[in-house]
Parts: C-alpha cells; structure tokens; sequence
C-alpha cells in the first residue's frame, strides 16, 4: 500500500463580509508586509469558523490545520456538519482553491464530482457535451471516443444522444453527466453528495461502480456525504471534521458513531424544570418538560413526545397543540389535544407518533398552548428537536428516500 | 497524526509526487506545458463557442456579415460622408471595413479575455483545468469569425479595385498579415488577462473597460488614417502599441498606410511584455479567485 494523498498542516483562510475599501486596505497591507519578508497580519487574525456566533474579525479560518493520509484504494468517507470545512477541503484537492498554508501531495489523476455536469452547455447535443464535459476533465479526444458507447450504455440516453441537453430530463441530465465522471478512470475519484440524485435503479449502477472503481481497479474515492448509512455501507475509514479541524481519523463505523455523538449534543431533544417559576412560559401557562423518546430515533421507531405543562390561568381545561417542522420550517403535520387541569397544577400528556412514518432528517416542535375556545395563551416555536436516523437497508438503494414523510403503507399485487 | 508518522513523513520528503498542492507557485512557472497537455479541451471550447452562438437564430452564421457591414454603411455616412474624415485616397468603405475587421477581432478579443475569471466563474468553481485555455479558446474562435469577415473584406477590396481609376494595391508588406494577426491576439490576450487578473476582487476595472474600449477605438486610426493627424497630436498615435498594425494592414492590402520599422517592433515588444506579465498575474490570481470572485 503506498500513499497517495498527503495533507500537511493545509489551513485555508476566508474573509467575510463585502469587498470595499477596506478590503483594499488589507490587501496593501499585507503585500507591504510580504514584500518586506515579514509575516502576513492578516494571517495572525481569524478564528474557527462556526456560523451561529457574531465573530469580531473578518477573517475566519475554514480548515486550519488538516493532515492526513489517504492509502491507495482507500475509500474515505468525509463527515461533519455543515459548514465544518467538508467542501472546503475538496475544493482544495480539486484545486479549485488554493490553501492559504500548508501542502497537499497527490500522486495520479483525481477527479471530482463535485458537482456533475460541469461545463454542460445547454444547447449542444449529449455527445457534443459527453466531448466537452470528459476534455474538462481532463480526458484526451481519443480517450472520449473510445468510451463513447460505455458512457452512452451506462447513462442510458442512445435516443437522445443529437438532442441538446436543454431538452433532457433532469435525470437523464444528471445520469448522463455521472456517467462521463464515471469512466475517467482518474487514480483518485472524489463524489460529492452525487448519489442524493437519480433513481433508485441508477443509484445502484452508480454506486456498483463507485465499488468497482476502488476495489476492482485499487483506485481511490473520497466520499463526502450526509448520509451516515452510505457513508458506513461504502467506506471502510473516515475522517470527521468539526469547525475546520479534523475531530476524529478512524474506521467509518467509528467516524460515524463519533459524528452522530456530537450531534445530539446540539439537538435538543428534552427541556425538563423542576419548579414552574424556572420554566418557559408566562402567568398563564408554563412548560415544565418537553421531551421527544427514546434517545436515538430510527424512521423505524415509535416516537413519544410528552409534554408537562403547568396552569397558572384560571381556565381549567387548556389546548395542547403543536406542529411538528421540518428543517426548511415546513409544517409536517399538527396536532392537538385538549386537557383538564386544574387552575395552579400541572399536568403531562403524551403524544405518540407512529414508527415507518416520519422520513430521516431533523424536526422540531412548535408548541401552542390555548384556551378551550382557541384564546392563545403561551407559545414556544422549537422548543425541543430531534432527528430521525436512517436505518442500514437490506438493499443496494442508499440514497436519500424522497418525500417529507415516509410512511410504509399497505400494497397488494393483484392479477 | 502521531510524533511518529510526522517523523517518517519528513524522512520519506523525497517521494515521487505528481503534484503539490500549495499556496504558491514559482511566479516563472508558465505552466505552458499544461496548456499544451489540455490542447483537446481548447479545440472543444472553440467549437462549443461557434456552434452555440447562432443556435436557435433564423440566419445563423450570417450574423458573422451582417454586423460589420452595417457598422460600415454607418461609418461611411457619418465620418465620411458628414464629417468629411479623409480615408488616405481610399474608397470610404473599404477603408472602414478593413479597420473595422481588424478592430473588432482585437476588441472581441480583449473584452473576452478581460472577463475570463468573472465570465467562467461557475465552471472554474468546480473542476480544475488550466484556467489560461479558457482565454485562449476565447482568442481562437475569434480568429475563427476573423476569418470569416476577412473573406468579406476580400471581396470587397477586388470589387473596389476593378473600378476604373482604383489605386487599390497590394504591396509586399501583405506577408507580415499572419504576424499583425498574431500579434494583435496576443496582445489583446496579453492586456485582457491582466485586466481580469485584477477585476476577480475589483470590479472597478470592469465598468472601465467597458467603455475604456470604445475610447480607445478614437484614439486607434480606424475610422480615420494616421497621415490626418496634425502633427501636434503625432504622439498619441505612436505611444498606441495598436496604431502601426492596423496601418500595417492598410498598407498591405490596399497600398497606403503611415507605419515605421520602430512602431512594428514597439508593437511587438508591447505584445510580449504584456503575455508574460499577462500570464504570469493571471496564474497567481488562478489559484484563489474564487474566493474572491
């Protein structure tokens, strides 16, 4: 085994904010001090890059400090939250950007699949753009035309290959543009997030090749994905990023586990107070617990929301009502119920939520509380969260299942 | 990485890497070769550029005619016809034609190669491929349309000359035409890549060249010969690297122009400084652009 990717002590540097004067400032700045032989200030400046918190300077570091290495017929699966420097650092080995410190050693031909399709130009026909889109990838003519009918076979579009892409269908788009990544043939392939796209016979195409490319031909992949159950079915190691460094090297199993750790850290699944006094709400209605069971959900599992509320009005009935929101803040569904307590008491209700329903992703609850006759007394939008994992499945499919919800519903095959 | 690793990593330095990837290059590495390797990528963009340009148009490549002789129909009322600009003894429409051909190729050239990062933000934000083939393609479908109204220009110079009376005629100097091509591409490449070299994180420069090139067509003899400009004025012609080849041209193709031995080699000597400036500017701004852009 040798090694094929070395990453040393890469740091890459970002400033925000609006370019201006300012800007121009710095820029001065910090070729003056270049030119002198003195060490960049701006270079002292920045901080790690979470995205939530105001930051004081303009400068923030994206990665800071990476190394690793990746073995040749690896498969390396890239993890992390948003905004933890995962595409930062393939745009740095697809040397779209340059790192503001540090080297990166690469032996052979990578790829990327950053984003399929790149330089697809619309009004050319799919083998002008298969031409096209292979020479941008650094593909020969020669090379191209000898795989023509593979990539045409694979992507399954022969009728339509004199017709200008702008007339595809998307997944003909994307099936099309994979399948000319596909068969680079790079030592080094990179994917991004490419099998969210497609159906559910293409991912299958994709994803064997993804296999075949780093078993088959001892090539190298590395991939960047959300999706935790891709990532532990494909990968053997992986590399967990937080907040631009690197948080954990090890088997994908243990990147994994690591990842969905941290996770739960930031997702807050239950609020619980031991008096009303310290609890949210006003001198109507307070809420002394919210909690979403069990711990770690699987679209598979029953999920209990139970609520502890205490009635600080005089009414003696109160409505109990909540949505349940989706990260783009749509409403999956609500739902309500009515409860007798009594004036300066509290009382707990439980929701249930059926297992093979609700979809992988994060929900949170918006939660109202009314009077019998609908007068709002308190409400509290996210006042708990929780995710809904994905189960390893028994089939070849590893994308993301579409649909805001994911019910299992009933089907009978008649003659 | 452990202490360890670190150490056998230092120790084994002197592996074989096909590449590094770094903050910096050496500012004298062209990278030519590269360009070179990608030559397949080049004739694909030329073709893409001329292929998708008249798509879905009724008269296709006919727009290759049609826009510069209607900028010569205008020219002629106005400069020469109302303004009354003399065009050094040569008929009126032949001698717009032919400074126009040639000025719209370096114009064409330098507006195109003066957005290469801003214009190709999108695909150079996902793959890596030599950044100066996208100019370069840029540069060679140019030529490509240069070509095309050549043929036009052509056919106008021979109709004109089989009027009687015609002093339309070539002189040796007509050779060095692939050389005023050359030198014109070059140089438009040369300047455009400064410029976009500097307008990825200052867009200040652009809404300059914007109209800074329409300026720069009345300070070009292309709408009027060098021989008409008063002497007081002399100096602004020669400082203009451009000048002498389009008067090179004249005098080539139809027998009169005001051009020196000095002010071709200026040209030339313009062109190239400005390539490797161009060049070497553009592959330093290359590697953090999109950061910027």
């Amino acid at each position: 085994m040798s090694t094929v990717i070395r990453v040393e002590h890469v740091s890459k540097q970002y400033r925000l904010g609006l370019v201006g004067s300012g800007t121009m400032r710095d820029d001065l700045e910090s070729w003056w001090h270049r030119v002198r032989g003195k060490e960049d200030p701006t270079l002292k400046l920045g901080e790690a890059n979470d995205r939530s918190t105001v930051g004081n300077s303009d400068y923030v570091w994206a990665l800071r400090d990476i190394n690793f290495e990746v073995q040749q017929g690896e498969v390396l699966g890239i993890i992390g939250k948003n905004g933890a420097g995962k595409s930062t650092l393939l745009k740095l080995l697809s040397r779209v950007t340059a790192p503001t410190i540090g080297n990166i050693k690469v032996k052979g031909r990578i790829a990327s699949l950053l984003e399929v399709g790149t330089g697809f130009h619309p009004e050319l026909t799919g083998r002008e753009n298969i031409f096209l889109n292979g020479a941008i990838m650094g593909m020969k003519k020669h090379e191209i035309a000898r795989k023509l009918d593979e990539i045409v076979d694979f992507a399954g579009v022969e009728r339509y290959l004199e017709t200008p892409v702008k007339r595809y269908s998307s997944g003909m788009y994307v099936r099309l543009a994979f399948a000319v990544a596909a068969h680079l043939e790079p030592e080094i392939l990179i994917v991004d997030e490419v099998l969210a796209v497609g159906d559910a016979e293409f991912q299958k195409k994709a994803l064997g090749k993804m296999k075949d490319v780093s078993s088959g031909s001892g090539r190298t992949v590395l991939f960047v994905s959300h999706n935790m159950a891709a990532v532990q079915q494909l990968c053997k190691s992986g590399i967990l990023l937080a907040d631009g460094q690197v948080n954990h090297i090890g088997t994908a199993d243990e990147v994994v586990e690591r990842y969905l750790r941290i996770k739960d850290a930031e997702i807050q699944q239950c609020i619980a107070f031991e008096t009303p006094d310290a609890a949210p709400g006003n001198e109507n209605a307070r809420v002394m617990r919210a909690e979403a069971s069990p711990q770690h959900i699987t679209v598979e599992d029953e999920i209990h929301l139970t609520f502890t509320l205490h009635n600080g009005s005089n009414e003696h009935r109160i409505r109990v009502i909540y949505d349940l929101v989706n990260m783009h803040e749509q409403i999956v569904f609500g739902s309500g119920t009515l409860v007798e307590v009594a004036s300066g008491r509290a009382v707990t209700t439980v929701c249930t939520i059926p297992g093979k329903f609700l979809n992988d992703s994060i929900y949170s609850i918006n939660l109202y509380l009314a009077t019998e006759d609908m007068r709002p007394l308190y409400e509290h939008l996210h006042i708990i969260s929780f995710e809904v994992t994905d189960v390893k499945r028994g089939f070849a499919y590893t994308g993301k299942i579409n649909g805001v919800v994911r019910p299992e519903l009933k089907w009978v095959t008649v003659d | 990485m452990t202490a360890d690793s670190m150490n056998a990593a230092s120790q084994t330095a002197s592996e074989q890497w096909d590449l590094v990837i770094g903050p910096k290059d050496k500012w004298y590495d062209l990278r030519l070769a590269e360009l070179w390797d990608y030559r397949d990528l080049i004739t694909i963009f030329v073709r893409r550029d001329l292929v998708a340009t008249y798509k879905q148009t009724v008269l296709g490549p006919l727009w290759f005619f049609l826009s510069p002789l209607f900028t010569v129909v205008m020219f002629t009322f106005v400069f020469n016809r109302i303004a009354g600009i003399p065009t050094d003894g040569i008929p009126a429409p032949v001698f717009y034609l032919g400074g126009t051909t040639l000025w719209n190729y370096f114009s064409s050239c330098f507006t195109g190669a003066s957005s290469t990062f801003v214009a190709n933000a999108n695909i150079f934000g996902k793959v890596y491929f030599p950044r100066l083939a996208a100019p370069v393609a840029m540069i060679l479908s140019n030529l490509f349309k240069f070509g095309i109204q050549m043929l036009m220009f052509m056919a106008f110079l021979f109709y004109y000359r089989m009027q009687e009376g015609s002093t339309l005629h070539f002189t040796p100097f007509v050779a060095l035409f692939p050389i005023l091509v050359l030198l014109m591409g070059g140089m438009a490449l040369g300047v455009g890549i400064v410029i976009s070299s500097f307008t990825t994180k200052y867009r200040d420069l652009t809404y300059f060249i914007g109209f800074g090139i329409s300026l720069l067509m009345y300070a070009t003899p292309v709408i009027y010969p060098s021989s008409a400009i008063p002497e007081a004025y002399k100096w602004f012609v020669d400082i203009n690297p451009i000048a002498p080849l389009i008067e090179m041209f004249r005098l080539g193709f139809t027998g009169s122009g005001t051009v020196t031995i000095g002010g071709m080699l200026y040209s030339a000597g313009f062109t190239l400084a400005a390539l490797l400036l161009g060049t070497v500017l553009f592959h330093r701004t290359e590697k953090t652009f999109m950061d910027t852009v």
